[in-house]
C-alpha cells in the first residue's frame, strides 16, 4: 500500500517518484497513430527541472499562483510539477472556457504565471478580457511556430534556467491548487485545495485502484478536472506508472489507443460510456444469429461467475474479442462527473469489464465513495473511501437527507469567500448539497440535488434524477427532468410539478408515437413522482468541459420561457 | 488548388451526404450542431470524414469553438 505519511507536499512525494522510478516510462504521447514521445520519469526530470529554475528565476516563489491552460499532454504535468517544485499554486483551468471566462478566473486567482498552448493563446491574447487580469506577468506559450506572434509571451520550450532549482518546502495545510468547481455559474467558485487533500486522497484511492509500473492511463478527461488530475497524473506518478496522452480525441484513435498501449485504467464520463455502450450493441446486434447465440451464452456465463467478484481472467477468457478490443489489459474504467445509469455500469461489467462507479465533488478531492466491486452494485455509487466520514444530514422517513462529508481531502475553503465558505463547511462537515441514503450494506444511494426537487402535496420529496432513469434511452436527442418550480421559481410550497426538458433530433417529430412512449414511461412511476408534462427546446443543453449537464445554465435558459405556454400537457 | 467557394460547397456537400440529408439543405452559416442535430462525438467523426475528403489533418485545437460550415471550411483551406 502506498505511503505518502512522510510527505508535506505534492512536489516533495513527486520529487522521490521521480528518483525512485527513473527508468520507468511515465510519460507516452500520441498524436493520431504517430507517437510523438515516450519518457522516462528520468526524461521528465531532465525536463521540469530546468523550466523550475527558470521560474524560480522569474520570481515564483511559495504561495505565488500559476496557471495552466492546456489540452492533455506531457507539458500540462511537467509544467504542473515545476510549479508545484517551486512551492507554487496550481491554477488548473478549463481549455475549454471562452477567453473572457478563462481571464476572469486568472484575474480571480491572482495567478501571476500562466502556461498555454499556442493555440489558446491566440484566442486568449485578442480577447478583451485580458486588460483585466493584469496581474498575469509571465506567459509561457508550447508549440509556438517560428513565426508566430507571441503577443508578449515567451516560448515555453526556451524558457530554461541553469543550474539545479530548489524544492521549495510548503506545508500539509498550504494550498496546493485552486481549482474552479464547474457548474456554479457567476461568481467564481475557487475551491483551495491542499497539500494535505492530495496526498490523503491519493492513498486512499489507490488501495482500491492501486497502480505500479507498468500500468498505463489513458488520459481523456481533462486534466484540470479533479478526477484526471488525481488518477491521471498524482496517483500514477506516485507508483511509478505510466500516462497515456492523445492529442486529438477522434473516437477512431481513441479506440485504437486501447490495444496499441495496452491501457490498464481510463476515466470517462457517463455520456461518452454510454456511447460507448451504444458502439457495442450494434456490434454485438450484427452477429449472425448462431454467433450472437454463443455470445449470449458467455455473457451469461460470464455473468455468474462474476456474480461476487470480478474475475479478470476468466473473463479475457470468455470475451476474448471483446476484451480484445479494449487491449486485453483493462482493469476498469473509471466513470465520474455526472450520474452513471445502472444498465450502463452492468452492460459492462457483465462483459467482465468493471466500471468504478463513485461519487465525488471538487470540494471534497475528488472522491468520497467508490463501488469496491465487493460485490458489484450498479445501483449504488459504493460506499466511502478510507478515511471519509460521511453522514446523512437530517434524513426524512426513508432515510434521504444532505450528504455530508467530513474528511482529510475537504478543500480549506473558496477563495475569497469566507461566506461561502461558511455556508458550505459547517462545523467542519462539507454539505454537499446533494442527497442521499445509505442502505443496508453501507452503499450510498444518492437521489438528486438538494434545491432541484419538489415536495408532493402527500408531503413525498420527489427527486428528478430519480425520476430520469425511468426516460433511459427515450428516442430523443437529449433530457433532463426539472421541478417547475426550480425553473420558474413560485414562492409557494404548494403545487409543485416535475416537467421532462426535450432536445429532440434534427427533424424529429414531436407526434403522437414520442408522446405514448413518454406516457408508458411515466405510467411506470408512483402516481406522485409522474411528470406533468413536457417542455421542448430546439439546441444543445449547456454542457461543462466533463459533459455534465449544467442544470442551473439550462434551468436559466429555460426560464426565458414563458410558463404557460412552455409546457405542454401530456 | 480550390477557392474558399469550392471547399465549402464540398463541405457541405459532404455533410449533406454524411447525415443523409435532402440536396441543398445545409447552408455556409449553419450551425451544425443545432442544424444536424449532432453532439461533439459526432462532429469529431464527421471532422474524420472531412480530413480523409480533402487529405488534410486537422488538430483538434483548430475546431475548437468552430461551430458553422463556413469557418469550417475556412480552417481546412489554410491547411490545404
Amino acid at each position: 500500500m502506498l505511503d505518502l505519511s512522510k510527505y508535506q507536499s505534492i512536489g516533495e512525494a513527486l520529487r522521490d517518484a521521480l528518483d525512485q522510478y527513473a527508468n520507468e516510462v511515465c510519460l507516452i504521447e500520441a498524436d493520431r497513430d504517430r507517437e510523438k514521445e515516450r519518457l522516462t520519469y528520468r526524461d521528465f526530470k531532465e525536463r521540469a527541472h530546468p523550466l523550475a529554475k527558470a521560474l524560480q528565476d522569474g520570481g515564483l516563489s511559495a504561495g505565488d499562483r500559476a496557471s495552466i491552460v492546456m489540452t492533455n499532454q506531457s507539458k500540462w504535468l511537467i509544467s504542473a510539477y515545476a510549479i508545484f517544485y517551486s512551492g507554487g499554486v496550481l491554477v488548473p483551468l478549463d481549455y475549454k472556457l471562452t477567453p473572457d471566462e478563462q481571464w476572469q478566473l486568472l484575474k480571480h486567482s491572482g495567478a501571476t504565471v500562466l502556461i498555454t498552448e499556442y493555440p489558446i493563446w491566440r484566442q486568449l491574447s485578442t480577447s478583451a478580457g485580458r486588460v483585466v487580469a493584469t496581474n498575469v506577468r509571465t506567459v509561457l506559450v508550447t508549440e509556438a511556430p517560428a513565426n508566430g506572434d507571441l503577443a508578449g509571451a515567451e516560448r515555453w520550450e526556451e524558457f530554461r534556467g541553469t543550474g539545479e532549482p530548489v524544492l521549495v518546502p510548503r506545508k500539509r495545510p498550504d494550498t496546493a491548487c485552486i481549482v474552479y468547481s464547474s457548474g456554479t455559474g457567476g461568481r467564481p467558485k475557487g475551491c483551495m485545495m491542499t497539500h494535505e487533500n492530495y496526498l490523503e486522497q491519493c492513498v486512499a484511492l489507490t488501495a482500491i485502484y492501486p497502480f505500479w509500473p507498468g500500468v498505463r492511463y489513458l488520459s481523456i478527461l481533462p486534466t484540470n478536472h479533479a478526477i484526471d488530475f488525481m488518477v491521471g497524473f498524482f496517483g500514477p506518478f506516485t507508483c511509478g506508472a505510466a500516462v497515456v496522452h492523445l492529442r486529438t480525441l477522434r473516437p477512431e484513435y481513441v479506440r485504437e489507443a486501447f490495444p496499441k498501449y495496452k491501457i490498464t485504467y481510463v476515466s470517462l464520463v457517463p455520456l461518452v460510456l454510454k456511447n460507448l455502450q451504444k458502439g457495442l450493441q450494434a456490434r454485438f446486434e450484427a452477429l449472425p444469429s448462431g454467433k450472437r447465440k454463443i455470445f449470449n451464452v458467455l455473457v451469461g456465463l460470464n455473468k455468474a461467475l462474476t456474480k461476487n467478484r470480478p474475475r479478470p481472467g476468466f473473463s479475457r477468457l470468455l470475451l476474448k474479442q471483446v476484451h480484445e478490443a479494449f487491449g486485453g489489459e483493462l482493469r476498469a474504467i473509471i466513470v465520474g462527473g455526472a450520474f452513471t445509469e445502472p444498465q450502463t455500469l452492468q452492460f459492462f461489467y457483465d462483459l467482465g469489464i468493471p466500471v468504478a462507479n463513485g461519487y465525488g465533488l471538487t470540494e471534497a478531492g475528488t472522491a468520497i465513495t467508490v463501488n469496491d466491486f465487493k460485490p458489484f452494485r450498479a445501483d449504488t455509487v459504493g460506499k466511502p473511501l478510507p478515511g471519509m466520514e460521511v453522514r446523512i444530514v437530517n434524513p426524512a422517513a426513508d432515510g434521504v437527507g444532505e450528504v455530508a462529508v467530513r474528511s482529510k481531502t475537504v478543500m480549506a475553503g473558496y477563495l475569497n469567500e469566507p461566506e461561502l465558505t461558511a455556508e458550505a463547511i459547517v462545523d467542519g462537515w462539507l454539505l454537499t448539497g446533494d442527497l442521499g441514503r445509505f442502505d443496508g450494506a453501507g452503499h450510498l444511494q444518492l437521489s438528486g440535488r438538494k434545491k432541484n426537487m419538489i415536495v408532493t402535496e402527500e408531503g413525498k420529496n420527489i427527486y428528478p434524477e430519480d425520476i430520469e432513469t425511468v426516460f433511459e434511452s427515450l428516442p430523443v436527442k437529449e433530457f433532463c427532468v426539472f421541478a417547475a418550480n426550480y425553473i420558474w421559481p413560485k414562492r409557494s410550497m404548494v403545487g409543485e410539478k416535475l416537467v421532462l426538458v426535450l432536445h429532440l433530433e434534427s427533424g424529429q417529430p414531436s407526434g403522437e408515437e414520442l408522446r405514448q412512449d413518454i406516457n408508458t414511461r411515466n405510467n411506470r412511476l408512483l402516481n406522485y413522482k409522474r411528470i406533468h408534462g413536457v417542455v421542448l427546446l430546439d439546441e444543445d443543453f449547456p454542457r461543462t468541459a466533463s459533459l455534465k449537464i449544467k442544470r442551473n445554465v439550462l434551468a436559466e435558459r429555460l426560464a426565458q420561457l414563458d410558463c404557460a405556454s412552455a409546457i405542454l400537457p401530456l | 488548388m480550390r477557392t474558399l467557394d469550392q471547399t465549402t460547397q464540398e463541405v457541405l456537400d459532404l455533410a449533406t451526404k454524411h447525415f443523409q440529408l435532402p440536396a441543398g439543405s445545409l447552408a455556409p452559416g449553419d450551425d451544425f450542431f443545432k442544424k444536424l442535430g449532432i453532439d461533439s462525438l459526432q462532429t469529431l467523426e464527421m471532422l474524420s470524414r472531412l480530413e480523409n475528403h480533402f487529405g488534410i489533418e486537422l488538430p483538434d485545437y483548430e475546431v475548437q469553438g468552430v461551430s458553422d460550415f463556413k469557418t469550417l471550411a475556412e480552417r481546412i483551406q489554410s491547411r490545404l
